[in-house]
């Protein structure tokens, strides 16, 4: 561990509950974080410019879950998400601006314009997709889990869903069937509390998702969503639980979208007190950067002064992806199939 | 050559299939401890055990997203659906996920998934448990569509399913499972988008696939001894449809039906009708007739359910009204 060049005096790193941290580690974690925070208000204001179309799902707030999600995970392991995607593939580490540009819907998007905010992927990162109907992953991601089984590889299966989509039918097979085979899968429940418009109270009986899994055997637990360093620490416990072969588990992250469901959405449905308690009060990345000044390890120049260089690398981002050209049109026809069958596809499509 | 059952081709095409590469799998609802509700799968939990034949709990949209996560995780999945009627629970995985996930993944992920199971109506079991739902998916575009109508055809068109790299939705047919047929024995394999001409004429272009086909060369005899002599095209893959041979027999014949088990409304006929107008107007001397299915729920009494199927009397009689010899 790095020594503490600014107070020789005090530790290295920063512990939680029995974790310690080293500085790296923890400056690795905040700058994702701002990162993500930064690249969502840019995405916003580009939405805002009308550059950016369609429904852009953004997750200001929900950043702890994002990076202490993936810095508990190993590179093989395999995420699936909804649509509120941005964050877990930036926190995976796709080329942000290959992210950006798939926002403005161009020829070097991640997936070549064709999915836009809602489908990201990257299979070198083994980022198995954002998914547009509510609950989707969750059976897919119970097959990613299935072939790990099937081959024995070692890997495990992360797949999130929302307090909303844990009411779809689709997860409640996919619990049964992940226990019943023991398949190495944490499921991941973001609770931001709403559905769109939706509050929890509303849509679940069971408010305590955590429990969900109760009558497949599934154990579960509720943590901070909050706070990366307890969502890295619960989520590599859970993690290490699947992997060891003991069969899924549940965690319930609880979080907070500071934005309203998507970008068209004023989020007229909750108090400006509210949000502000959540914003203020409890936000993930003015938490760490206060636990790391308090312990000694940082300044409050220090992150200002990143904050500065992060902003600008975003704006480079925002830049580069726009300056890139929309798609080939000939596109539009390649992908359909994988083994497209010659003479028979694309059917004729146009007059003359 | 073999003479061997519909439902034995489909078996030894899996076990091949199985034998050729560890990949793949089967799985679905009583297909290994039951030996499949149809007995399609019989003997292949002995075979393969329980890790390649898994019998699943009921739970159709969770197997069937099983299934496309583990063919893009890079597994070679069998989907079995007891029925395809049962396959509509599962229908966001194969219409939103497996169809459109090499798309929407820009070329990333591909999905080589088998759904296969009965499709069409069976015998007196009523409006749920009987109808061909073919031209839902034969509409989405990633999906291929596959219905043989004989033994040979079942085994090929399965093996080669199973080799595809795309997401087959690969439609059997119930009362034909104990056809007998002759089948090649070890490797045959039907390249996908291929019709077959089951059997050659000059007077008139009977199209038909799966159960009907065999309605069709039943009609063709029967219009032999009235003189007229009838070709029957068999698609056997649905979509990509090869229209160049249905073509070909209409600009021999100038004259179509089009029969299938389907409601009528935007099925299958209706495309092929459509073809033909648009690139075979000028080989036409009558309008393309359809035979379908009637309008209605299937019913369970005896005589309601077969005035609501077609007939081989109802085929023999449109081409009689195509060739104005009614
Ligand atoms: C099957 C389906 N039904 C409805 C929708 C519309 N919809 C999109 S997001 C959403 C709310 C989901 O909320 P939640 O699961 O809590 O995720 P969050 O947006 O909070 O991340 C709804 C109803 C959809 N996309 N898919
Ligand atoms: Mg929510």
């Amino acid at each position: 561990m790095a020594t503490n060049t600014n107070h020789p005096d005090k530790p290295a790193g920063l512990e939680f509950e029995g974790r310690t941290h080293s500085l790296d580690t923890l400056h690795e974690m905040h700058d994702m974080m701002l990162f993500i925070r930064r690249f969502e208000e840019k995405a916003g204001q580009l939405y805002g410019l009308k550059k950016i179309g369609g429904f852009c799902h953004l997750c200001n707030g929900q950043e702890a879950v994002c990076v202490g999600m993936q810095h508990a995970s190993r590179p093989t392991d395999y995420v699936l998400t909804s649509y509120r995607d941005h964050g877990h593939v930036l926190a995976r580490g796709s080329d942000p601006t290959a992210v950006m540009a798939e926002l403005l819907g161009r020829a070097g998007g991640i997936v070549k314009g064709k999915g836009g905010s809602m489908h990201m992927f990257d299979i070198e990162r083994n980022f198995a997709g954002g998914n547009g109907i509510v609950g989707e992953q969750v059976p897919i991601g119970l097959g990613f889990g299935f072939s790990s089984w099937y081959r024995g590889d070692d890997r495990v299966t992360l797949c999130v869903m929302g307090d909303g989509g844990v009411n779809q039918g689709g997860v409640y097979e996919s619990f049964n069937m992940a226990a019943l085979w023991k398949l190495p899968v944490v499921f991941v429940i973001e609770n931001n509390q709403y559905a769109m418009g939706t509050s929890l109270d509303r849509a679940s009986a069971e408010t305590h998702l955590f429990k969900r899994g109760i009558s497949f055997k599934i154990p579960g637990m509720q943590i901070d969503g909050m706070d990366v360093l307890a969502v890295e620490k619960h989520m590599r416990e859970a993690i290490e639980h699947a992997r060891s072969g003991q069969g899924p588990i549940l965690v319930e992250a609880i979080t907070y979208r500071y934005r309203g469901h998507s970008m068209s959405d004023p989020a007229t449905y909750r108090t400006r007190e509210e949000v502000d308690e959540w914003r203020t009060g409890r936000d993930p990345i003015a938490r760490l950067e206060n636990q790391m000044i308090e312990a000694g390890l940082a300044t409050a120049d220090e992150f200002k002064q990143k904050d500065r260089e992060i902003k600008k690398r975003v704006n480079a981002i925002a830049k580069a992806a726009e300056a890139q050209p929309e798609p080939d049109p000939s596109e539009l026809w390649t992908d359909v199939y994988a083994n497209p069958i010659e003479g028979a596809y694309p059917y004729p499509g146009k007059v003359g | 050559m073999n003479k061997i059952t519909y439902r034995e081709a489909l078996n030894q095409a899996m076990c091949e299939e199985m034998e050729r590469d560890e990949r793949v799998f089967l799985m679905g609802e009583e297909v290994a401890e039951y030996n499949g509700a149809y007995k399609v799968s019989q003997g292949m939990l002995d075979k393969f055990g329980p890790k390649r034949v898994i019998d699943t709990p009921i739970t159709e949209l969770g197997f069937a997203g099983l299934g496309v996560g583990a063919a893009m995780a890079g597994l070679r999945p069998i989907i079995e659906f007891m029925t395809w009627n049962f396959a509509i629970l599962a229908m966001d995985q194969i219409v939103n996920a497996a169809a459109k996930m090499l798309y929407m993944s820009g070329g990333m992920y591909k999905v080589p998934i088998v759904f296969r199971g009965a499709g069409g109506s069976a015998a007196r079991v009523a409006a749920q448990h009987s109808q061909a739902l073919e031209n839902w998916m034969a509409n989405i575009p990633g999906l291929k569509v596959v219905m043989p109508s004989n033994p040979a055809d079942a085994k090929g068109l399965l093996k080669s399913a199973i080799r595809d790299d795309d997401p087959v939705v690969f439609i059997e047919n119930e009362i034909n499972y104990g056809d007998i047929g002759e089948v090649p024995a070890g490797e045959y394999l039907i390249p996908l988008g291929k019709a077959d001409v089951k059997r050659p004429g000059k007077d008139i272009t009977l199209v038909a696939h799966s159960r009907m086909t065999g309605f069709a060369l039943a009609a063709a005899e029967e219009l032999a001894k009235q003189g007229i002599d009838a070709e029957v095209v068999d698609p056997r893959t649905i979509r990509p449809l090869d229209e160049e041979t249905i073509l070909r027999s209409v600009a021999k014949t100038n004259h179509c039906v089009v029969i299938e088990e389907g409601w009528r409304f935007a099925g299958i006929g209706a495309e092929i009708s459509a073809r033909i107008m648009e690139r075979g107007f000028d080989d036409l001397d009558a309008p393309v007739l359809r035979v379908t299915g009637k309008d209605v729920p299937m019913a369970y009494a005896a005589n309601l359910e077969a005035m609501t199927l077609p007939s081989v009397a109802e085929i023999v009689e449109a081409a009689r009204v195509s060739l104005n010899r009614a």
